[in-house]
């Protein structure tokens, strides 16, 4: 058995065997966990070096504070619409042939990765003040978008962008589960009377809720850590947290201010994870439920 | 109830219509007005193809696509080197250590590339004092962006071979451990060393983030500074970098639909 096999290696000094795994735990002690413990040590540095939650504290202040809330909006929205719309394409995928499905699960697959400056540009030429969109709905149906001002570079356009990318991940992320969904299940609500109203709020939709609130939790992180699509896309003002921490790394900035955008990165940082931990408990419930 | 199953698909076939269309509309659009937008200049697209003229008329472009694909090679490059043999070393020889590994390969994922920046800033600051500040060093923050694509694509090969006995075997015929790593288990990884370096690829050639904020130059960089210039070839910049990276990874899922269908 494999453990006996493993004996043999083991009787030799373990430093040996140690010594292979160096180089990769050097580079990433270097390039992952000391930027890391940079950020989470400046956080809570003061200016002169000591301990101090004044940065910190900053967060609290009114913009920083708005910054935040504008943040959690745009990702929670964009996460809800990506979700809905990528549970019915999902669905939509389940019941259509194999040859559709593969191709629009690779497709999504593709979608999913897009983003960045490239979807920033790809919106500007659809719905910018030139854009394709733009320009035809104003010289056919004589529609102005922006006329109750330019709303692409703010958070309702940031929403839109983010959709984006956001419904095919659902895509990718929802279609397990519903395979989990068997045919039985149905068949067994029909043979004891049940409409399908009743088999969708009764049967499929409990069964399914786990998997759909993980998702939406995986979006709603997704979302929050994007930064290239709204740095691209917005170039005056920062709406967004991440914007703030572009605008702290790259301007003057004020004395004693210089560790607010590491507790800025924190904040991220907290918030990412307390969503992807609550994600992999409901991870665990589908694995359990639909596995 | 052969009538509800049939009215049931009916249905369903509606339902698929309206989703298919309503949203295809969504997606396709966005490429549609890209080539509309970059074929409003005629001359953008002749250029495009042109290298030496490019380079004469934007010279910051063209640097932005050598920087780019030097960094997605070299990038490509090191995330193996660094990972293949760790990966198969911990399997072997540290089994203990696997699951650190896996959370340190993982953790970039939580950790978003805007925060990994802030961060980075002072380890780059040595990385220059060292070796300059070429754009090619982003290499190394490019390695740990890659880590969790390119780590569960070289786990998920080696977990679908039997290392141990392959090892053992090798082992017994007189093989070192340099040997079994080089000749024995990376022939049989081929194709999942083959797919972590197509990701890291297309990854590398998508990034933004980290190359804008250390003040260094890629394609998006230079993609993203030529939009402040000339919108039309930007667009059609963009339109070009997009196409290439669709065709990476459709290529990449295509084959590995292709590897499971076979099985």
């Amino acid at each position: 058995m494999p453990e006996k096999a493993l004996a043999a290696p083991r009787r030799k000094p373990r430093g040996t065997a140690l010594l292979g795994a160096v180089p990769f735990f050097g580079y990433v002690a270097i390039f992952l966990i000391v930027p890391t413990l940079v950020v989470v040590i400046g956080a809570f540095a003061g200016t002169d070096g000591a301990v101090s939650s004044a940065n910190v504290e900053a967060l609290t202040n009114g913009y920083l504070l708005d910054a935040f809330g504008r943040s959690i909006v745009l990702s929670a929205v964009s996460a809800l619409v990506g979700a809905v719309l990528g549970a019915l394409l999902a669905y939509a995928l389940v019941t259509a042939s194999g040859l559709v499905r593969r191709i629009a699960t690779s497709a999504a697959g593709v979608l999913a990765q897009f983003g960045g400056v490239t979807l920033a540009f790809a919106f500007l030429a659809t719905i910018g003040l030139s854009g394709f969109v733009t320009v035809w709905l104003h010289d056919h149906l004589s529609i102005d978008l922006y006329a109750n001002g330019v709303w692409l570079f703010e958070l309702p356009g940031l929403i839109l962008v983010y959709t984006y990318f956001q419904i095919p991940l659902m895509v990718i992320v929802f279609l397990p589960a519903l395979d989990g969904v068997r045919p039985q299940w149905r068949e067994a609500t029909e043979s004891l009377g049940g409409s399908t109203w009743q088999y969708w709020t009764r049967v499929a939709g409990p069964l399914l809720a786990p998997a759909f609130l993980g998702s939406t939790l995986l979006l709603f992180a997704n979302a929050f850590s994007a930064y290239a699509t709204a740095a691209a896309l917005v170039s005056q003002g920062s709406p967004i947290i991440p914007l703030q921490i572009r605008g702290a790394l790259t301007s003057e900035v004020v004395l004693g201010q210089q560790n607010v955008g590491k507790a800025m990165a924190l904040g991220m940082v907290v918030v990412v994870a307390v969503v992807m931990g609550l994600y992999s408990l409901l991870e665990r419930r589908t694995a359990k439920w639909l596995g | 109830m052969a009538g509800v199953i049939a009215r049931r698909r009916r249905n369903q076939r509606a339902f698929r219509w309206v989703v298919f269309v309503v949203l295809g509309v969504f997606f396709l659009l966005p490429l549609a007005a890209m080539v509309e937008f970059s074929a409003r200049d005629s001359q953008t697209w002749p250029l495009l193809v042109n290298w030496p003229k490019l380079s004469d008329t934007y010279p910051d472009l063209a640097d932005g696509i050598v920087a780019s694909l030097e960094q997605a090679g070299l990038t490509a490059v090191l995330m193996l080197v660094l990972l293949v043999p760790t990966a198969i070393w911990v399997r072997l020889r540290l089994p203990r250590l696997r699951r650190t590994v896996e959370f340190l390969c993982l953790l970039p994922l939580t950790i978003p590339a805007i925060v990994l920046v802030v961060g980075l800033a002072p380890v780059y600051a040595w990385v220059t004092y060292f070796l300059g500040d070429s754009s090619s060093t982003l290499v190394f923050a490019y390695t740990i962006l890659v880590l969790p694509y390119a780590y569960r694509a070289i786990d998920a090969g080696l977990s679908a071979i039997d290392v141990r006995t392959l090892a053992e075997a090798s082992r017994s015929l007189g093989a070192g451990w340099s040997t079994v790593i080089v000749r024995v288990v990376l022939p049989n990884i081929r194709s999942a060393v083959l797919s972590a370096a197509f990701l890291t690829v297309a990854l590398v050639l998508g990034e933004y983030t980290i190359a804008s904020l250390l003040n260094r130059t890629n394609l998006q960089v230079s993609i993203a500074l030529l939009g402040k210039s000339s919108a039309t070839m930007s667009v059609a910049v963009s339109l070009a970098a997009l196409l290439l990276a669709f065709a990476l990874l459709l290529l990449l899922s295509l084959a590995g639909r292709s590897r499971k269908d076979s099985k």
